[in-house]
């Protein structure tokens, strides 16, 4: 049975301030989404929310996978049900080995019921399985003896990223701006890598400004948040469209969302003069 | 203890008596006891160092609540709560000696023959100072410890119980490490070991030591020193493991003196203890001579670690380094003081000392005073510290990946140590630091 993600009306908060106002989204194991939106519009907003950032509150609405609801679960939990985040901005952890870290990782996430100080798994199959999807992502395997993103070019953070991805094999792969800061030769491997990862077991949630990365991971659905919602839901048709023409259109078409956009921008600019 | 005469609590001229009248021992190390026991009450009338002590919080200690060890034990080794996981009543699992003090009473020594027959001693310093006083005398708080430094010194110069003595021949180079353990079982007793390591030129020996509680709730105390004397060409690679339960109080002076071109590799692993102060010397006597620290500590719930390093360079061409890495969470305190010393004679110095903190906690407070003191003008000497705390979106990326809280915590601590983990070449202690932190973690309880 394909798994579903259900995203209900959500509500989140950032330091008491609204930023998503009422999200619904179903994605179905398998598919395709991106997801689109100027800056300021709710998109890593709804990243965080879902795997559990701390920061970010769930004040209405609810997350589920196939009926679990996640709202209240911590985000081992989220990741141990299947959901995975491509952090924007990966943090670095000195002194940590990428393989010592997706060892743990990955026999986690493998076993959701591992508690810790449980064996992990075998050295000798981990290190074949890291070895031959580092061959795959063409990444150097010196890279596993490498403490976690520690002196990692931004390229470099991006693909680790997405060799978690492929370590870990989530249902629900959520991209944040994995394009940001990479060339376009960059973007395009990412892009081919990724459509080799996926299949019928996993969906992506692609958040995105370009549809650079959507090349060989055609969206069956894209969404555009405007303001904290989501205004519009097309194909990939609508990705081209905001790709080549911005959010002009977006905006005349909803002109509710965008004058809360407005309103919402003035009040930050407003905040960071007073601080 | 229901077997032992009626003990003098304290450390009066009523209980030095008492204590004296119970020793066994040449008549030259009774009267250095009483030359120090002078020292010492003479230093009651004075304040500590404040330098050296003003962060340091005293107002809790009682030292009139405990009476001094070394009388009987009746407690076997093995009730410890050692974190190296052997007890030493075997030569086995790799170590080439064992010796166990219990309440300042030796309760276990063992050497590999093969060892003996090279003149090699390794055991109690009560029972060696009887045998092999010639040897031990010249070294014994004359070079690296001297009864005089302070209280601290003089209080233990009177009143130490026992100990444990390494000596290694000259060229004799020991392949496996020897073992120490220090306990404390009996409540309210004053451990006052003394560690004398002495290796001759060209010797090479690994000694690790580990202070341990047969209890975590009796009361303790530990007025101890070691002394660490390494000749030319010499290597030693010494380790202690300071694991006294949360309600022992410990004041050391630590020292080691390296020869020329001599090398000493000296590892302080800061786990237990109430409060603890370590007043940790490394004198790099010798041209070429060589001093490495490496200081991993953990201070959890209202721990006090306080470390007071000095690194002196007396001749030229020598080399020291030292680097303490201490995690605190809670409401611990780590108070870290470090001084480098070159001697106008020493050109050609290089020394190093570096602190690095890591704060997981709001209320924890780590204090970091690195020190430099120059006569020479041909040197290069570097000072270093940071404090930081757990950021709380490494956190989050560690359980995004699946990891629980605890073990995304771990992970972080882990890697913080990492640096000094590579540096400490002895698997096993590798393993038991690793262990000890997993501990402080509450991992596996």
């Amino acid at each position: 049975m394909s798994s579903v993600l259900k995203i209900e009306n959500l509500w989140v908060s950032v330091e008491g301030r609204a930023i998503l106002k009422g999200v619904s989204l179903d994605v179905k194991q398998g598919e395709i989404h991106a997801l689109m939106g100027p800056n300021g519009s709710g998109k890593s907003t709804l990243a965080y929310a879902l795997m559990g950032h701390p920061k970010y509150e769930i004040t209405d609405g609810r997350v589920e996978i196939d009926g679990v609801e996640l709202n209240e679960l911590e985000p081992d939990a989220r990741a141990r049900l299947g959901l995975f985040l491509a952090f924007q901005y990966p943090v670095t952890i000195p002194g940590v080995k990428v393989a010592d870290f997706l060892r743990h990782a990955v026999t986690n996430v493998r076993n959701p019921n591992r508690k810790e100080g449980e064996d992990l798994m075998p050295m000798r199959d981990f290190r074949k399985e890291l070895k031959g999807r580092m061959e795959e992502l063409d990444m150097d395997t010196d890279f596993a003896r490498r403490y976690l993103n520690e002196g990692f070019s931004g390229g470099e953070k991006k693909r680790m990223e997405i060799l978690q991805l492929a370590m870990l094999r989530p249902k629900f792969a959520v991209l944040d701006e994995t394009d940001s800061g990479l060339d376009s030769d960059a973007v395009r491997f990412v892009s081919q890598s990724l459509a080799r990862l996926t299949g019928p077991d996993m969906a992506l949630i692609i958040i995105t400004h370009h549809d650079r990365l959507l090349e060989f991971n055609k969206p069956q659905h894209t969404h555009v948040l405007l303001a904290g919602r989501i205004v519009e839901t097309g194909d990939a048709a609508l990705a081209r469209e905001l790709h080549d023409h911005g959010y002009a259109g977006v905006r005349s078409r909803h002109p509710d969302a965008a004058a809360e956009e407005k309103e919402a921008l003035e009040q930050n600019a407003l905040v960071g003069a007073n601080k | 203890m229901t077997t032992s005469a009626a003990t003098t609590t304290g450390f009066g001229a009523e209980a030095f008596q008492a204590f004296l009248a119970t020793r066994n021992e040449p008549g030259w190390v009774s009267d250095l006891r009483r030359a120090s026991f002078g020292l010492y009450q003479e230093s009651l009338g004075r304040p500590l160092n404040p330098e050296e002590w003003k962060r340091v919080d005293l107002r809790a200690f009682q030292a009139n609540r405990f009476s001094v060890g070394g009388r009987a034990t009746t407690t076997p080794a093995t009730r410890m709560g050692t974190l190296l996981g052997n007890h030493p009543t075997t030569c086995e699992a790799g170590f080439a000696g064992a010796v166990a003090h219990v309440d300042g009473v030796v309760v276990d020594s063992h050497l590999a023959a093969e060892l003996t027959a090279k003149g090699v001693l390794f055991g109690d310093l009560n029972e060696l100072l009887r045998t092999h006083g010639d040897i031990l005398k010249p070294h014994l708080m004359t070079r690296a410890v001297k009864p005089g430094v302070d209280r601290m010194s003089a209080w233990h110069a009177a009143f130490w119980t026992g100990g444990t003595v390494l000596y290694v021949p000259r060229n004799v180079v020991i392949d496996q490490p020897l073992y120490s353990l220090i306990g404390l079982a009996t409540p309210q007793t004053m451990d006052g070991s003394h560690t004398l390591v002495i290796l001759e030129e060209g010797a090479q020996a690994t000694l690790l030591e580990e202070t341990a509680s047969a209890t975590t709730t009796d009361a303790g105390l530990h007025v101890g020193s070691v002394e660490l004397l390494v000749g030319k060409r010499a290597n030693l690679r010494y380790v202690q493991l300071q694991n006294w339960n949360q309600q022992t109080w410990h004041f050391a002076h630590q020292a080691g003196l390296v020869e020329q071109d001599g090398s000493l590799q000296w590892t302080v692993g800061g786990i237990g203890s109430r409060l603890a102060h370590i007043h940790q010397e490394v004198f790099l006597d010798g041209k070429g001579a060589r001093g490495e620290v490496n200081g991993v500590t953990f201070a959890t719930d209202r721990q006090t670690l306080s470390y007071y390093t000095q690194q002196t360079h007396r001749s030229p061409n020598t080399t020291s380094d030292l680097l303490y890495k201490d995690v605190l969470r809670d409401e611990a305190r780590v108070i870290w003081r470090g001084m480098i010393r070159v001697d106008q004679a020493a050109q050609k110095t290089d020394g190093y000392q570096r602190n690095d903190s890591l704060l997981l906690s709001p209320d924890c407070r780590a204090d970091s005073i690195p020190g430099l003191e120059i006569e020479a003008d041909d040197v290069r000497c570097t000072h270093g510290a940071t404090a930081g705390r757990v950021d709380a979106d490494q956190i989050f990326y560690c359980m995004a990946r699946g990891m629980s809280r605890y073990e995304a915590m771990h992970m972080i601590v882990e890697g913080f140590f990492h640096g000094i983990y590579d540096r400490i070449a002895v698997e096993a202690v590798r393993q038991t630091l690793s262990r000890a932190v997993e501990v402080k973690l509450g991992i596996g309880q």
